[in-house]
């Protein structure tokens, strides 16, 4: 039974911090086979990977290569298993050429390097598999499918016969997704056996035989694709129902505060990351976003924060008069998803990072710490946070405490727009609560809050409306109250269009 | 005539310090550790390879030449490739703060060399009184019967090895870097220290290879500057900002020994070039002494606007790498 498997791992598990990313996670993976490992953000899909291809070292478990136990200390251990990754950032040096990526860091064959001999091959090999490469041709000058195309042969031409594909087509157009996908089949036809990590339930379907879904660090269970249906996947990847209990009340006289029209944001790389965005947001309602992750959320927030420019479109505030108001008369707080590195300064102590919203108030040219300082006190006391002593510094707090502080400071300063991504994202149950109840308190005193949660079920449990954002683009807006799971997750991957 | 001889001749002689440093600097920050501690490691070579000699001098009563110098040598790679050593431990073992770690390196090295150059001087009886002419003798030795034709006899052979061996020491680097597969390796690893890795490199092994052959490397500056320029002997910070410009000339050489090969020269000249030009006061030299390192913003600049990948610094240079990071 054994020798037909390429991979098989049982029980491994990784711990970042206290949290595990996975959980005693069984999976196997048979020779020839695709298998698809679907699962949502977060739910330890690429640590897993990691792990087969050597980035990570597992804190416990067994993996087993084609039968045998193996220990793979680092990528060159995998890659001498016969195991190649592409991973979804993918690892090339800009400043080389496709060649150059290719021979980096294998050992010479016998009798020296030849690269006209090594460019042959590519070449013969791509054809082989229906690529087009120029090996010549420097990375910063290609596109990501042609970047994607060196990271696969890359992998080949190393000799890999198990190969995993983390997130494959988040960059590709569709047209490129299928040849892809062509390539991938020719290569099982090959003999090669083939993990694909995506979270697009229609590629599950297309191309894979068997599908394992991780939910939440564990193996939720494993199905030959055949057998599936897109609602019977998506019941598996976000799990029953939980109850959770968040007190919701209704708007009381929501009225507009915001209007996001045609909104078009670039990323970092200057590719357009969100895509002629446009809704309302009202005050005195929980207006929530959803997701997967990279899908522009980041861009809308810090855009609507004013912290990115839009490349089109408009952001208009609202007066409660129903006036229009300038943004720099409008009170907008954030609370950012890099709490330590965006939202407050890691080094600092609470009172001074408290301050750093209010520097400028005070008279005379020395800051004044005791209204800071008496603000901390009152956060702290308000959000019962932990904290053995005013002066440490902040990053020496845990996780929930450094998210009620950087809340409290956004709160008190009784903003118009309260922006929050994933507001509770490593935190425990008591703290995560804590924070809920204060996003529906700061609802209730008429604040217009706006929160990306990755969590679906704690985002329909606290939210009023929930817009949907899909590859940058608004797939749907739902009422809260009356829409489920499944249907955010079909919104979510893009499979179902707003009606 | 004579005079434009002389002057290129010292700006070469000038020149050659600064080449060591900047090519072992070149080989350091491709593999993204920028060394800043190459000014202070530039001090120990010099100031470990005069001793070297010097104790080996006053061990014997007939000192040879060629012993001196293998002695003075050998010291000079030993000490500067442990300051690398420290260098990389800090910094990619523990993954300590690049700039931190350098700059206290660079004031470490600087005290070094003060501290032992005082300490010989007093064993050797006074401050100047330190010579070493004997193992100075093989350093400064020039090519025979070539260096004595007129002018290009000056000009291209009147030199010691140890500046025949900076050049060539530059050319081998641009080999190694440009044209070998470790070469190739150990750019990545200064590009993208976690691509490299996925690929299979091992990213610890070549940062601390490429920064203690670069420290080795750049401690012959030192050793260049002590032996064949002042003839062997010592005076307290008198090599001065050398290493600094050694660091400038991998900025205008654009990562490229060759371009440093030039750019060694050319600052050597820029750098004694007060000297040369006439009508120069107290104050306006001081002016003049800045040149090399307003050719390197105006170079800096020029290759920004320029903005080729290919002539940027390492990517993840000053950066320190953790493959679990997150």
């Amino acid at each position: 039974m054994s020798e037909e498997k390429a991979i098989e791992l049982k029980g491994v598990t990784k711990y970042f911090g206290d949290t595990a990313a996975n959980d005693h996670v069984d999976l196997a993976l048979n020779k020839g086979e695709i298998l698809a490992v679907l699962g949502e953000n977060g739910s330890g899909k690429t640590t897993l990977m990691n792990m087969i291809s050597g980035i990570y070292f597992p804190d416990k478990g067994h993996i087993y290569v084609h039968g045998n136990e193996v220990s793979i200390g680092s990528p060159k251990d995998a890659f001498n298993l016969g195991i190649g990754m592409v991973h979804q950032h993918f690892k090339l040096i800009n400043v080389m050429s496709a060649l150059e990526n290719i021979v980096l860091g294998i050992d010479p064959p016998e009798g020296g390097f030849n690269l006209q001999k090594i460019r042959d091959e590519i070449i013969r090999l791509s054809e082989d598999y229906g690529f087009e490469i120029d090996p010549d041709k420097k990375i910063y000058n290609m596109s990501v499918s042609e970047k994607q195309t060196v990271e696969i042969i890359k992998v080949l031409y190393r000799g890999a016969d198990i190969l995993i594909l983390d997130e494959p087509t988040a960059v590709l157009t569709p047209q490129e997704s299928d040849k892809l996908f062509n390539v991938l089949r020719g290569m099982k036809e090959h003999g090669h056996s083939i993990i694909i990590i995506t979270h697009k339930l229609n590629e599950v379907l297309d191309i894979s035989d068997r599908v394992t879904v991780l939910r939440k660090g564990k193996n939720a269970g494993t199905a030959l694709t055949k057998d599936m249906t897109v609602d019977l996947l998506t019941e598996m990847m976000v799990g029953e129902k939980i109850t959770l209990d968040i007190e919701r009340t209704s708007p009381v006289n929501p009225s507009k505060r915001m209007v996001v029209e045609d909104l078009t944001v670039m990323n970092g790389e200057g590719i357009p990351a969100l895509k002629h965005v446009t809704f309302e947001a009202r005050s005195g309602e929980i207006l929530g976003v959803a997701g997967i992750s990279g899908s522009g959320q980041k861009e809308l927030l810090e855009s609507i924060a004013g912290l990115a420019a839009p490349e089109n479109g408009n952001i208009r505030f609202y007066s409660d008069k129903g006036e229009e108001k300038d943004r720099n008369d409008t009170s907008i707080a954030f609370v950012p998803e890099d709490r330590l590195g965006m939202g407050l300064v890691a080094s600092m102590n609470v009172t001074d990072n408290v301050m750093l919203r209010s520097y400028n108030e005070g008279k005379g040219r020395f800051v004044e710490r005791k209204k800071p300082f008496e603000l901390a006190k009152k956060i702290i006391k308000a959000l019962s946070v932990v904290i053995p002593d005013m002066s440490i510094r902040i990053s020496s707090l845990s996780g929930g405490n450094v998210q009620k502080i950087l809340l409290g400071r956004e709160i008190s300063q009784k903003p118009d727009v309260l922006l929050v991504a994933y507001p509770t994202r490593g935190l425990d149950i008591n703290s995560s609560f804590t924070i809920y109840n204060e996003l529906n308190e700061q609802k209730k005193n008429g604040v217009c809050v706006i929160c990306v949660i990755e969590d679906l079920d704690v985002l329909l449990d606290i939210s009023d409306r929930i817009i949907v954002l899909s590859g940058g683009r608004l797939s749907g807006t739902e009422d809260a109250r009356s829409s489920n799971k499944e249907r955010i997750g079909r919104l979510m991957t893009g499979l179902e269009a707003e009606k | 005539m004579t005079i434009l001889i002389t002057f290129i001749v010292k700006a070469i002689g000038q020149g050659i310090a600064i080449l060591f440093g900047a090519t072992g600097e070149i080989i350091t920050e491709k593999s993204g550790n920028l060394n800043l501690g190459i000014p202070g490691i530039m001090y120990m070579g010099g100031i470990s390879g005069l001793m070297g000699a010097f104790f080996y001098e006053l061990s014997t009563d007939n000192p040879s030449p060629l012993a001196g110098m293998i002695i003075s040598l050998l010291c000079a790679l030993a000490v500067s490739a442990l300051g690398g050593l420290l260098y990389s431990f800090l910094t990619v073992s523990l993954r300590a703060n690049q700039n931190v770690v350098g700059l206290a390196i660079t004031t470490f090295g600087v005290g070094f060399g003060n501290f032992f150059g005082g300490s010989i001087s007093k064993i050797a009886g006074g401050v100047g009184q330190i010579s070493v002419a004997t193992s100075a003798s093989a350093y400064k030795a020039t090519i025979p019967v070539l260096s004595n034709i007129p002018v290009i006899g000056k000009l291209l052979f009147g030199y010691g090895f140890l500046s025949y061996a900076a050049i060539v020491i530059a050319i081998l680097a641009w080999y190694f870097l440009f044209r070998a597969r470790r070469g190739l390796n150990l750019r990545a690893v200064g590009e993208d220290p976690a691509a490299a890795d996925a690929a299979g490199i091992n990213v610890t092994v070549y940062k601390y290879a490429a920064t203690v052959s670069g420290c080795a490397i750049a401690g012959l500056g030192g050793l260049y500057y002590v032996m064949e320029y002042l003839g062997g002997t010592w005076s307290n910070d008198s090599f001065g900002d050398r290493g600094w410009l050694a660091v400038a000339l991998v900025i205008l050489a654009l990562w490229n020994p060759l371009n440093a090969i030039w750019g060694s020269i050319a600052f050597g000249a820029l750098y004694i070039l007060y000297i040369y030009l006439p009508g120069l006061t107290r104050a306006t030299q001081e002016l003049v002494k800045v040149t090399p390192y307003v050719v390197t913003i105006v170079v800096l600049v020029l290759t920004s606007f320029r903005n080729k990948p290919e002539d940027q610094p390492p990517a993840s240079l000053g950066l320190s790498y953790f493959r679990e990071n997150r």
